[in-house]
C-alpha cells in the first residue's frame, strides 16, 4: 500500500513538473490578485496594513480552488482515475496522494512567495511570519476540502463555476482564522487559539476528506 | 463508505427492512401521502392563521422594542425551518446513500427548494426587522452571516442537483455535499460566531432580549409547528410529481392517468 501510495506521489510529481505552467499559473494568480487591490484601493501604508491580511488570505483561496481542475481532470479524461477505482488499494490513500501533490505544486509556492506579498502589502514582520504559518496550516485544508468539491464536479463539462459555488462557502472557517490571526498578530496579540482551531481543522480534514472525496468519486464516475 | 457497495444481499431479507422497503415504494408512497396531505395542508393552514392573529393583534407590545417585534412570529420560525430542513436534507441524503432507497433522494430533493425559500425569508424578515432595531437592512452580525452561508450551501445544492443530468447520480452526489455541509454547518456556525465578537466587540447591536413570555411564546410555537407542517405538506407534494414523474413507465401510474384523465 505504502508502495502505491509513494509511486503515485511520484508520478503526480513528475507531470507536475513537466508542465511547469501547473505549478506557475496559481502563482502568478496569487500575485497578480493581490497586485490589483492597491490599484483598486488605494497605496497608502495604514490601508494596506489593514486589508492586507485579508487580501492574500482571499487571493490564496481563489489561486488555490482554480488550479484544483488539475486534481482529478487529465486522470478523469485518460481513464487513470478509473484504473485507480477498480485498483486493489483503498481509494482513500491514493486520493490522499493526490491531494498532497496538489498541495505542493500550489499551497507550498504561494507560502514560499507571501513573504514578499507581505512586505509590499506593509505587513509587521511579526505578521509576515505568522502569515506563513497560518498558510502552512491553512491551505492543506483548501487542498483538501476542494478535492471533494472537484471530485463531485470532474465528470461535467462545464464544473468550473459550479465547483465555486459548492467549495467557497466551506473554505469560510479557514479565512475566518487565518487572517484574523495574522491581523491579531499585527496588533500584538496572542494568536495561539486561532492556530489551534487551524491546526484541529487540518487533522479533521485530513482524517474525513479522502473519504468523502473517494465517495464522490465513484459516484462521479459511474 | 463501503456500506454503499452491497447492502443488497440480507437487506430484504430482514423483516424491518422489508417493512421499510414496502413502505417507501413508490406506489404506497403515493397512496399513503395522497391521503396525508389535505390533513397536513389543512392543519398548517389553521395553524398559521390562528398563530398570526395572536401574534399580531394579541401578543403584549414589547417594552423595548413595540409593536416591530412582531416580525419574529415569521422570523424565528423561519430561521428553525431553514437549519431543520437542511439537517433533513442531509439525513435523507444519507438514507438513500447507504440504503438505496429512492424515496428518501427524492424528499431529500424536494426538500432543498424549500429550506432555500425559508432561508431566504429568514434573511428578509431579519433585515426588515433590522432596519427599524439597528438603523441598517443589513449588519454583519454573526447569525446573519451565518445565515446567509446557509443559503449559499442551498444554492450549491441545487446548482449541483441540475447540473448533474442522471438523477440517480445526481441524488448520490448531493447527498454527499448535504453530509459535508451538515458537518461544515457547525463549524462555519461557531467562526462566523467569533470573527464577530472579535471585529465588533463593544459595537455589536445585538440587543439583550428579555426572556420570552409565554404570551408571546404561545404564538410563536402556533407558527413554528404551522410552518413545519406547511414544509411536511409541500414537501410531500413536490415528491408525489417526482415519484410519478420517474415511474411514469409503471403500470400503477398509467392507470392513474387513466382514472384521472
Amino acid at each position: 500500500m505504502y508502495n502505491a501510495f509513494f509511486s503515485l506521489v511520484k508520478r503526480d510529481l513528475r507531470l507536475a513538473f513537466r508542465h511547469k505552467s501547473e505549478i506557475l499559473n496559481p502563482l502568478f494568480f496569487f500575485v497578480i490578485v493581490v497586485t490589483l487591490f492597491p490599484l483598486g484601493i488605494s497605496p497608502e501604508k495604514q490601508t494596506l496594513a489593514e486589508i492586507g491580511p485579508g487580501i492574500i488570505w482571499v487571493a490564496a483561496l481563489l489561486a488555490s480552488m482554480l488550479s484544483l481542475d488539475s486534481l482529478f481532470r487529465s486522470d478523469f479524461d485518460d481513464g487513470t482515475l478509473e484504473l485507480m477505482l477498480l485498483s486493489e488499494y483503498p481509494l482513500s490513500i491514493l486520493v490522499l496522494g493526490k491531494i498532497i501533490v496538489h498541495w505542493l505544486i500550489t499551497g507550498f509556492p504561494i507560502i514560499i512567495f507571501s513573504p514578499l506579498l507581505g512586505t509590499v502589502m506593509f505587513l509587521s514582520n511579526d505578521a509576515i511570519e505568522t502569515l506563513m504559518i497560518t498558510l502552512l496550516l491553512g491551505t492543506p485544508i483548501l487542498s483538501l476540502i476542494g478535492a471533494i468539491g472537484m471530485a463531485l464536479v470532474v465528470a461535467l463539462k462545464r464544473g468550473g463555476m459550479l465547483l465555486s459555488l459548492l467549495v467557497l462557502p466551506l473554505y469560510i472557517p479557514v479565512l475566518i482564522f487565518s487572517s484574523n490571526a495574522v491581523g491579531s498578530s499585527m496588533a500584538g496579540l496572542s494568536i495561539s487559539g486561532q492556530l489551534y482551531f487551524l491546526a484541529a481543522f487540518l487533522i479533521f480534514c485530513i482524517t474525513l476528506a479522502p473519504i468523502a472525496t473517494s465517495a464522490a468519486l465513484r459516484v462521479s464516475l459511474e | 463508505m463501503n456500506a454503499v457497495v452491497k447492502p443488497k444481499t440480507n437487506a430484504k431479507s430482514n423483516p424491518v427492512m422489508k417493512f421499510i422497503y414496502h413502505f417507501a415504494s413508490p406506489k404506497h408512497f403515493y397512496r399513503i401521502s395522497g391521503k396525508l396531505i389535505p390533513w397536513l395542508g389543512w392543519l398548517a393552514a389553521i395553524l398559521i392563521i390562528v398563530g398570526s392573529i395572536d401574534g399580531l393583534f394579541f401578543a403584549p407590545v414589547d417594552y423595548q422594542q413595540g409593536d416591530s417585534y412582531r416580525i419574529i412570529f415569521v422570523h424565528v420560525p423561519a430561521a428553525w425551518m431553514s437549519m431543520f430542513i437542511y439537517m433533513v436534507m442531509a439525513t435523507a441524503g444519507a438514507i438513500g446513500l447507504i440504503w438505496k432507497i429512492k424515496l428518501a433522494d427524492v424528499i431529500a430533493s424536494s426538500s432543498a427548494p424549500i429550506g432555500a425559500a425559508f432561508t431566504f425569508l429568514a434573511l428578509v424578515t431579519g433585515s426588515i426587522w433590522g432596519k427599524p432595531m439597528w438603523g441598517a437592512w443589513w449588519v454583519w452580525d454573526a447569525r446573519l452571516t451565518a445565515e446567509l452561508i446557509l443559503l449559499f450551501l442551498y444554492l450549491g445544492y441545487m446548482a449541483l442537483e441540475s447540473a448533474i443530468e442522471d438523477p440517480r447520480a445526481a441524488a448520490r452526489a448531493c447527498a454527499i455535499l448535504a453530509i459535508v455541509g451538515v458537518i461544515n454547518i457547525p463549524i462555519i456556525h461557531y467562526s462566523v460566531e467569533w470573527w464577530n465578537t472579535l471585529h465588533q466587540g463593544a459595537t455589536v447591536t445585538k440587543f439583550d432580549k428579555p426572556s420570552i413570555h409565554i404570551s408571546m411564546l404561545i404564538p410563536l410555537l402556533l407558527m413554528a409547528l404551522g410552518f413545519k407542517l406547511y414544509y411536511a405538506t409541500v414537501v410531500l407534494i413536490r415528491a408525489r410529481n417526482k415519484v410519478l414523474y420517474a415511474e411514469q413507465n409503471n403500470r400503477w401510474v398509467k392507470e392513474i392517468v387513466k382514472e384521472n384523465s
